[in-house]
């Protein structure tokens, strides 16, 4: 069904009525805000759906309190300029037991201060759909996913018995408890993302681009050296490298790569030659096979 | 594991990028899926598709090497298919269970490909992947031949609006490159296709695994002269001039700010649009003019098919979501009753006479099957009456909805010709629907507006309409708690009347028997009678052993706010076949009656009833008391019962 729109017109169109259909047929949604550059497309596209009204929902960010301090800044930066609603949470009970990446490992920390703080929040706001800015070109159980994807009362998505999806006809039908997990970027890939990024200006946290960061070399990734809770372990120098971030996360699990790409055009021209994917670059991905599938399982975005 | 961090290759100058982004600009998008039986090779495929595009990263090669040890089928070779089964239980299970999405461009086109399951039992992930494409890949291998999964899949692309396939005989280097088996093949695709409606049809003999004719042409099948898989999928045309269709806007979301602002925002489904353009409403024919097209980078001075919009109109027309804006000269029909063609999902059979859920892209409402009218058999394309609609099976009905809807034939318009079916209860996807067109008595039969209404008919006998519904296993007590119930009304002067189910099956349900499909039309026969009793102004009593929830939900909805009770006989089974009045639980725990609610036929007991009667231990009188006190205690009572207190 093709008519004179582009590529990136198709894509910014069905997301827009993703957004539409949620704020039409839920009574509590909010949108997963993770302050990477797919969560700056998502913002974007929630403020285009809505004009000129304000997105009808709350912004929620699950902070691991291990985000690289320019995400924080950038996040409080952009709900000041837009005017919406940011919601914070913390797993207090992962701060009390002093839970870390360094320490517990990439899985613990995750499921902890992430997966388990995100039910939390959840349950805490009694949302019925939660936007999230995942894409199925980034994984091979996201690839699997439906844009509408029904979780249980316990935030469970069961892979191997999901509501069929026809057309652009969503089931938003669900019982009191049980949620949505919904997808608009389902469809768009990662040069999608640049390309949007760089044909609408959109906004997004500068560890993207390359430049001058102190950084350590471990278990063969480069990890900038954040703050001071990152001890050097015997052998260990900091750095200053030229380098830029493809993806981002807690900055002690985020591998950083050798660069001078400091533009958007740059960046591109980068991803162009690219011979890895960009989840590379994530620890958490790679502790075991299918992780990311249990993590969605468990309640993981 | 060590892994050396990466280090980016040389950069692109950035004019370069430029021109690159330039040229994906233009680039058109095609929606694909592969379908076929079982081990037809359609992960295999699709991995080949990637590989050979190269859209596949290092990291990803690696872990497919390791995969491929771990859980290949292919020998020392890569498993491709491994690249897109993604969930743990299909690689260890060697098996496709649900549709993947992959992405991959070449110079001249962007493609987005569904990779969908054989599997029979996962045929509505197939219809999934199926919806939102343009062109199936119909995969088949060399060996085997036309299969039955191979007729399944082709019948619901038809169906699902695909108008173009790609013949992909597969393995054909397992049956030595002969072109005889190719042509056999590709002969008994045609002659079984030929009603399907497929524009093109486009067979190309191929080896996914070692690549024969996928993206390079094979030297091994010499006699084929046709293009490569690749070749064709980039050139081959599937416009839908949607464009040039009549306008047709489902509302999706009233956008209201502020009082100076109501927007009506949704994705133009066909057609296009400018300020100043006339629109109607479809529902209630109010017609306006298009004023603003809203736009977050300024106001647009047109919009057409596919884009998602804000449309502002000169009048405040009364519209909500669910309605449609549409051209003036080219409305779409509105009815509440039409023909579809059903694709069912659901382990629950599809049954005539149960309500379901009815959603368009927009619009909700509740529908009933009036009519199975037949089943296609996948074979043959033979009709066969059919009582329910199982898992997998294609049928055609007649549906019944609650409120008009407006809608296209499928067939001309792929977005307002469309629906799903949702289970009332567990909110399940059940089905898909293509509407073929409407019914004429719906469009020439209208209400006729009485004007003797239903309260001056209940003013006159001093009383307020009501239904009391009685559900409870056979031998429950209902029928003897119903007939005392009654008498005490009766004694106070009220206007009455039982329908028993034993009774009404000796006339009005005479022809119905007690398979599920029998037992739900037996319930909204009762209900509809019910109904028009309590619309001429009597309190009905219905003894019903009436099973299912879906079906008293039914009889509820119909019934006005408030009027519907439903009084859950509630007698253990065991006391009721200790009881058995009529010596029915013995003859069916024998095996002598077949589909015995209780015994090889489910009784689904109500969660929330408005009257409990727990029967062990009282007596009939006791819980006619318990009837009147749940009466009395009613503050509606005093409201609406007007005269007498009471009923």
């Amino acid at each position: 069904m093709t008519t004179a729109l582009t590529h990136l017109q198709r894509l910014e169109a069905e997301s827009i009525h993703v957004f539409r259909e949620v704020a039409a047929a839920f009574t509590k949604p909010v949108m997963l805000y993770s302050v990477g550059k797919d969560s700056s497309v998502l913002m974007h596209l929630a403020m285009k759906a809505f004009y000129p009204a304000k997105p009808p929902f709350p912004f929620l960010h699950v902070d691991t309190t291990w985000k690289f301090r320019e995400m924080i800044a950038f996040r409080d930066q952009m709900a000041q300029k837009l005017g919406f609603d940011l919601l914070v949470h913390v797993n207090e009970d992962g701060v009390r037991d002093n839970i870390n990446p360094f320490d517990h490992g990439s899985n613990t920390h995750t499921h902890v201060m992430k997966t388990v703080a995100l039910r939390q929040a959840l349950d805490k706001y009694g949302f019925d759909a939660a936007f999230g800015g995942a894409r199925r070109d980034e994984e091979k159980s996201r690839a699997k996913e439906r844009i509408f994807s029904f979780r249980n009362a316990q935030h469970v998505w069961d892979p191997k018995n999901q509501r069929p999806e026809m057309w652009k006809i969503f089931n938003t039908r669900i019982a009191s408890g049980e949620s949505i997990r919904v997808f608009p970027l389902s469809n768009w890939t990662e040069l999608d993302i640049w390309q949007y990024i760089l044909q609408e200006s959109i906004p997004i946290v500068p560890l993207y681009f390359a430049k001058e960061r102190p950084v350590v070399e471990r278990d063969g990734m480069l990890i900038l050296r954040d703050d001071e809770r990152m001890k050097l372990r015997p052998g260990e120098t900091v750095e200053n490298r030229l380098v830029r971030f493809r993806t981002l996360g807690c900055y002690p699990l985020t591998g950083a790569i050798e660069s001078n790409a400091d533009t958007l055009e740059a960046i591109v021209g980068e991803m162009l030659t690219a011979r890895t994917s960009e989840r590379q670059g994530r620890l958490i991905d790679r502790d075991e096979a299918g992780s990311m599938e249990k993590k969605k399982r468990e309640g993981y975005f | 594991m060590t892994m050396r961090h990466i280090m980016a290759k040389s950069l692109a100058p950035t004019d370069g990028v430029r021109e690159y982004l330039a040229a994906q600009e233009k680039k058109s998008l095609l929606r694909f899926l592969t379908c076929g039986s079982v081990d037809d090779g359609k992960s295999t495929l699709i991995g080949r598709l990637l590989s050979d595009t190269k859209q596949i990263f290092e990291d990803q090669l690696a872990a497919l090497e390791r995969d491929s040890r771990k859980h290949g089928t292919t020998g020392d070779d890569i498993d491709f298919a491994l690249l897109v089964d993604g969930l743990e239980a299909e690689r260890e299970q060697g098996i496709t269970i649900d549709v993947a999405y992959r992405f991959f461009a070449t110079p001249k086109r962007k493609f987005i490909v569904a990779d969908t399951p054989g599997h029979e039992q996962y045929t509505r992930n197939m219809a999934t992947g199926a919806s939102t494409a343009d062109l199936a890949i119909v995969l088949i291998d060399a060996r085997q031949g036309v299969l039955r999964q191979t007729r399944r899949h082709s019948i619901i692309a038809s169906l699902l609006g695909i108008r173009h396939i790609v013949l992909a005989v597969n393995k054909i280097d397992l049956v030595g490159f002969d072109q005889a088996v190719f042509d056999r093949i590709v002969e008994d695709y045609r002659q079984f296709s030929r009603d399907l409606g497929f524009q093109t049809i486009v067979p190309i003999p191929m080896s996914a695994r070692y690549g024969d004719n996928v993206t390079g042409r094979s030297d091994k099948t010499e006699w084929y002269s046709g293009p490569t898989l690749i070749e064709h999928l980039e050139t081959v045309s599937v416009d839908e001039a949607v464009v040039e269709l009549p306008f047709r806007f489902p509302v999706q979301y009233v956008n209201r700010p502020n009082l100076d602002f109501r927007g009506f925002a949704g994705t133009i489904a066909s057609g296009s649009v400018a300020p100043g353009d006339e629109v109607v409403v479809a529902k209630s024919g109010k017609s306006s003019r298009v004023k603003r097209i809203v736009s977050y980078g300024g106001d647009l001075a047109q919009a057409a098919a596919g884009q998602a919009v804000t449309l502002v109109l000169d009048d405040e027309v009364e519209i909500s979501r669910g309605n449609m804006l549409v051209s003036p000269a080219a409305r779409p029909q509105v009815a509440d009753q039409f023909a579809a063609n059903i694709v069912w999902f659901d382990e629950h059979a599809l049954l005539p006479g149960r309500s379901y859920i009815l959603r368009t892209e927009t619009d909700q409402t509740s529908a009933t099957v009036t009519d199975l009218k037949y089943r296609i058999n996948v074979n043959d394309f033979a009709h066969e009456a059919a009582k329910s609609l199982e898992m997998n099976e294609v049928g055609i009905c007649n549906i019944s909805t609650r409120t008009p809807i407006a809608f296209d034939p499928f067939a001309e318009n792929r977005t307002t010709g469309a629906f799903i079916l949702i289970d009332r209860i567990s909110n399940a996807t059940v089905g898909a629907g293509m509407i073929l067109h409407s019914l004429r008595r719906a469009e020439n039969i209208h209400w006729q507006s009485l004007d003797v209404g239903k309260h001056v008919r209940a003013d006159m006998k001093n009383q307020r309409p009501a239904v009391f519904w009685f559900t409870g296993l056979s031998g429950s007590g209902k029928s003897t708690i119903a007939n005392l119930f009654e008498k005490k009304l009766f004694a106070t002067g009220r206007h009455t009347y039982i329908l028993d189910g034993d009774n009404v099956r000796h006339g009005l349900n005479r022809d119905l028997g007690f398979t599920d499909a029998d037992r739900v039309e037996n319930i909204r026969r009762v209900a509809e009678v019910a109904r028009l009793m309590a619309d001429a102004g009597l309190i009905v009593i219905v003894s019903f052993i009436s099973p299912f929830s879906a079906e008293r939900r039914m009889a509820r909805e119909l019934m006005a706010d408030g009027e519907f009770i439903e009084v859950f006989v509630d007698t253990p089974f065991e006391e009721c076949a200790r009881r058995d009045p009529k010596g029915l639980y013995a003859r069916a725990l024998n095996g002598e009656i077949k589909n015995f609610t209780g015994v090889d036929s489910p009784y689904e007991a109500p969660e929330n009833p408005e009257i409990h009667l727990r029967t062990l231990g009282k007596s009939a009188e006791e819980m006619v008391d318990a009837l009147e006190h749940w009466l009395n205690e009613r503050d509606i009572a005093e409201d609406q019962y007007d005269s007498g207190g009471g009923i």
